[in-house]
């Protein structure tokens, strides 16, 4: 009975606040937690200096924002999602299924991945082959393909201490997961000289073998993370021998318990990922749908204040917060300008 | 509890015997059970205690990592209003003024506090930039909206009060100490040599900060502008919608329910469902209401107008169970005397049943209320949960349909992220959240002493 009248009065309500709903006035951004914070940076920038609404951040990662962009064009649709890996063909396709054909990838710079661990614990100098003979499911051991058995860092190298291996990973949801095995994982598997057995072992199948490379192993020792930076520090605060990987903009903010480890004897920074010496860094983008310009009003000009020298640039806010700011940001600028969208003319 | 069975078959004459010899005298068996007795007493004590030792922890927990928040670090500076950098024309055309954004306005902070240093008499060997590094960034923000609100200052020397920087406040809360700094690129030893400085000139103070409790969100390059204002808005509209959807819809559905339908089948369905649906997960409903109102209804997301309606199902099965509950309370012999003397079904729910239920349907209305506020799972998924910096609304129609979030998503925001000033913060947010509920269940407790009526 109550539910016939909820119904009722609910869509009174709607119908009344329809007419007043009709035109969305401000921005609607989701996706990556790892660019939520350069956005919300932004979007508080642009409301204070612009006669727009602040828009509106949410985040839950990059596949989720994408998933919600890709959901269809209209007002109850988001405008902008945040990424930290570029959009993928499948979600490209899906987009276009439902009628996202033209869309405007945005690239605002690089942000680099770091392993850290407790202030007061052993410091370390990792090369992408530790992390691999740590992590992967099956390693090379004498000639033949096992599972995994080191369980403490000496036995991976033997310069490390005697502690046990335990490693806190973002989960599948996030985009920092894909880096962390593309460019740790699968270059470790690369120079342990392990790509040739699995691909030996499926039979040439090179695809499959950097699948199997990738593969962490599931005995504990490696945690997926599927919350934010925050949850990967509070389990290295509570486990002292766990070490986890986060933004570098997170680790900044977090100095006084965290020590960040080297890769390849290259200590994460600003500086160094902007030369590439550092080798764990990746893109962050956001994408904009086109056929919203126009529509919500602020949209393109928020995108356009996004990436305008004085926020993105190397002395803006977004590098003070953390962001290594990227050297063909004009280039950027001249795209967004002309709305230039993806397949479009890049 | 043997003694029963074992009394007629062991025939133990003289355990018998001294059995009925005397009351003052106690037997095993009746010391047994009185130590039985004590032993459980002494459970419950150790029960409660547990239990009060929990809530001395949170509480102190609570209020020792976010009674912080409360305060906030200040630095007054003397600001010239460059009249050069500020109105380049001079005219004093707003337009013109608007289009110097918060960056322009950085040099002239830049100025103020090298100013100020050098008034003092302050020896530093920082640039000005770095010295101005210890002011929130949030300062040149302030500035922007003092001259747009007060053109004809430009060219006059105005005094303000900014925020310091999210690590010169830890400092003087001793979250930041001089060995914590060593790898923070956000502050250095000599800018809290600096701080030290105008700690001693009475530049820097640290007093009560009313714009926590009022003010809205800020993103995580200052989160020492950050307050709780704007979300606790939020809340206040959701719980309007709360209340003027779910208590006529809860209170008439349980009248009918309880006073006019017939006892069939269908009604017993119908109750064992609301029962059900008290005890469905929050998150379900949020889920409902991102389908139903979102994406079928076309209502805005992030609008405390769907997070009203979303929370309204959740509450209403705990209001009709409660209005339920207080109608059954009432006395039969008080509807058999109102229809007695004449009186309709219907003038005898309203006219006596009602009125003596009301106590009760109010106090659980309320309890449903303060379930609702404290709620986040839900509103994850309508778009409530994220960075929604909006300010203040002006009516009502707009709070209820502009992007707000609530207070317990807030406090989860923040919790997750990076500066460890958002953490003191969220602590702080719940200080106010938990006053608030506080507040609404002593407002049910005291509603319900002063008016229930028992029999």
């Amino acid at each position: 009975m109550s539910f016939v009248k909820l119904t009722a009065s609910t869509l009174a309500i709607a119908a009344v606040s329809a007419t007043a709903a009709a035109a969305r006035d401000q921005v609607q951004v989701a996706g990556s937690s790892t660019v939520l914070p350069y956005a919300s940076i932004v979007a508080e920038a642009f409301g204070e200096n612009f006669d727009f609404p602040t828009p509106v951040v949410e985040s839950g990662g990059s596949s989720a924002g994408l998933k919600r962009f890709c959901e269809g064009v209209g007002e109850n649709t988001i405008d902008i999602a945040n990424a930290s890996r570029a959009i993928r063909e499948k979600e490209i396709k899906a987009c276009a299924d439902a009628g996202v054909t033209d869309i405007i990838e945005v690239r605002i710079g690089y942000d680099g991945i770091v392993f850290a661990s407790d202030i007061n614990g052993n410091g370390f100098e990792f090369t992408p082959s530790d992390w691999f003979l740590a992590l992967s499911d099956q390693i090379v051991v004498d000639g033949e393909l096992v599972a995994n058995p080191n369980k403490t860092w000496n036995e991976v190298n033997a310069d490390f201490p005697a502690q046990p291996i335990q490693a806190f990973v973002p989960g599948t949801k996030h985009g920092t997961r894909e880096v962390f095995e593309e460019k740790v994982i699968l270059t470790g598997c690369e120079e342990t000289g392990a790509l040739e057995a699995f691909t030996a072992a499926n039979g040439g199948d090179e695809d499959a073998a950097e699948k199997a490379c990738i593969a962490l192993r599931t005995d504990g020792v490696s945690v997926d993370i599927d919350g934010d930076y925050t949850e990967t520090l509070a389990r290295i605060e509570s486990n002292k021998d766990g070490i986890g990987v986060f933004g570098l903009a997170f680790y900044e903010n977090n100095t006084d318990k965290l020590q960040v480890a080297t890769m390849s004897g290259v200590v994460p920074s600003t500086e160094s990922i902007s030369t590439g010496e550092y080798p764990v860094s990746r893109p962050l983008f956001f994408y904009v749908k086109k056929a919203h310009i126009g529509v919500i009003p602020g949209l393109k000009e928020y995108a356009e204040f996004f990436i305008s020298d004085e926020v993105a640039g190397p002395d803006g806010p977004l590098a003070e917060y953390g962001l290594v700011s990227d050297p063909e940001l004009a280039k950027t600028q001249e795209a967004v300008a002309a709305e230039a969208t993806m397949g479009g003319n890049s | 509890m043997t003694d029963l069975s074992q009394s007629p078959a062991s025939g133990d004459v003289p355990k018998q015997k001294k059995l009925g010899n005397s009351l003052l005298e106690l037997t095993d068996r009746t010391k047994r059970r009185n130590a039985a007795e004590t032993r459980f007493k002494a459970y419950g004590i150790v029960a409660i205690a547990i239990g009060l030792l929990m809530l001395v922890v949170l509480v102190t927990t609570i209020f020792s990592r976010g009674l912080g928040a409360f305060q906030q670090t200040f630095i007054t500076l003397e600001v010239e209003l460059l009249e050069d950098k500020l109105d380049k024309s001079g005219n004093r055309d707003l337009d013109e003024i608007k289009k110097v954004t918060t960056f322009g306005y950085a040099p002239i902070i830049r100025d103020a506090v090298a100013a100020k240093v050098s008034e003092l008499g302050i020896e530093t060997p920082l640039k000005p930039k770095a010295m101005a590094d210890i002011l929130s960034k949030d300062a040149a923000a302030t500035l922007r909206a003092y001259v747009i609100e007060n053109p004809d200052q430009i060219g006059e020397t105005v005094e303000f009060r900014f925020l310091a920087q999210s690590r010169v406040d830890g400092y003087l809360k001793s979250r930041v100490s001089r060995d914590s700094i060593g790898n923070d690129k956000n502050i250095s030893a000599e800018q809290l040599d600096l701080v030290d400085a105008l700690v001693a000139a009475d530049v820097i103070e640290k007093t009560f900060n009313l714009s926590f409790i009022l003010g809205s969100d800020a993103s995580d390059a200052r989160p020492e502008a950050a307050g709780m204002g704007v979300s606790m808005l939020g809340s206040l509209f959701m719980m309007l919608v709360v209340l003027v959807l779910a208590l006529p819809i809860g209170v008439a559905a349980s009248i009918y329910l309880e006073e006019f339908a017939p006892q069939n089948w269908l009604t017993d369905i119908i109750e064992v469902n609301i029962s059900n649906l008290a005890a469905v997960p929050s998150i379900v409903f949020g889920i409902l209401g991102l389908a139903v109102f979102i994406n079928y209804m076309h209502l805005p997301s992030s609008a405390p107008l769907v997070g009203g309606l979303v929370l309204t199902l959740m509450t209403l099965p705990t209001i009709i169970i409660s209005t339920r509950a207080s109608l059954k309370a009432v006395p039969p012999s008080i509807r058999d005397a109102a229809l007695g003397v004449g009186a309709s079904k219907m003038q005898s729910v309203f006219h006596h049943v009602l009125p003596l239920a009301a106590p009760g349907i109010l106090t659980g209305t309320i309890i449903g209320l303060a379930q609702a506020l404290g709620e986040t799972a839900p509103l994850l998924l309508i778009g409530m949960v994220g960075f929604i910096a909006s300010n203040a609304p002006g009516t009502i129609s707009e709070g209820l349909l502009s992007p707000n979030s609530a207070m317990p998503a807030q406090i989860y925001e923040w919790a997750k992220r990076a500066d460890p000033a958002f953490y003191e913060r969220a602590w702080g947010g719940i200080i106010i959240l938990l006053v608030f509920l506080i507040t609404m269940n002593t407002l049910a407790v005291i509603l319900r002493r002063r008016f229930e009526r028992r029999w």
